[in-house]
């Protein structure tokens, strides 16, 4: 499955468009991270917690698309975007979501 | 009295440890992006013509926070108005080692640029006394890896 954040792929026809196919995760991580990272509010610098929390949460939501463009016949999705957005406090949706087509 | 004290000691704390982690991030950052100059990436939306290329979608996120100190510096300049130079540099940190992280993915699959790169922020502890606190942002693109030759020879 190819996926791309381009409208087109080089050297590559388009042979039929599936409509749009999404994927979405909202994850809130354990309390220890939330403890360190009230401390690194404290001294600044980076939350690794979080960013490897939102990496995974983003992996799975990019799962899910594929699943669907999968389901939909696709071999590739393209002009995918991201979207985050925080729910609640300590955690996070990610939204993924893009095109399903075809491709030769 | 005694929170007098703690917030004193918060202060010093932030300022020693947040200036100290901000200088050696910014070495890093500053580093890291001689060595990947030569990877470019590019927020132009039309791929090269020439050449065969397969494609990948290539991220990179950061999640970084502010120190105590420069949260109370903020604090203040929202009651003067001006530039927010504390959350300037946090954002341009935050920016900056994200695009680093999908240009070393990239690098990793040995391509030749990225295309069509797009930015994405967050705050992530939003609520919490209406500060920034903390930000995510995500870099993403789709990487452009040069087909061997001869498969493009066989087309």
């Amino acid at each position: 499955m190819l996926i791309s954040n381009m409208e087109h792929i080089p050297g590559k026809r388009i042979t039929e468009h599936l409509g749009l196919v999404q994927g979405s995760s909202v994850r809130a991580k354990h309390v220890g991270r939330d403890i360190m990272a009230g401390l690194k509010n404290i001294f600044g610098g980076e939350l690794k917690g979080y960013t490897e929390l939102l990496q995974e949460s983003r992996d799975e939501a990019l799962g899910r698309m594929l699943q669907q463009a999968e389901a939909a016949g696709a071999n590739a999705v393209m002009n995918v975007r991201f979207s985050t957005s925080s729910v609640a406090q300590g955690a996070a949706e990610i939204y993924v979501y893009g095109t399903a087509v075809t491709v030769e | 009295m005694f929170e007098l004290i703690l917030f004193l000691i918060l202060l010093v704390l932030g300022y020693g440890f947040g200036r100290w982690a901000e200088k050696r991030h910014y070495r890093s950052i500053i580093e890291r992006e001689k060595t990947l100059n030569r990877l470019p990436a590019i927020a132009s939306r039309i791929p090269p013509e020439k050449g065969r290329y397969r494609q990948t979608l290539v991220m990179g996120n950061t999640v970084i926070s502010v120190d105590y100190f420069k949260r109370f510096l903020a604090g203040l300049r929202n009651l003067f108005g001006g530039r927010v130079t504390a959350y300037e540099t946090l954002l341009d940190r935050a920016r900056r080692e994200s695009l680093l992280r999908m240009k070393e993915q990239a690098a990793g699959m040995n391509a030749e640029m990225v295309f069509n790169v797009k930015y994405e922020t967050a705050s992530i502890s939003k609520g919490r006394r209406d500060t920034i606190g903390s930000v995510e942002v995500l870099a993403y693109g789709t990487a452009l890896i040069p087909e061997p030759a001869s498969a493009s020879d066989q087309d």
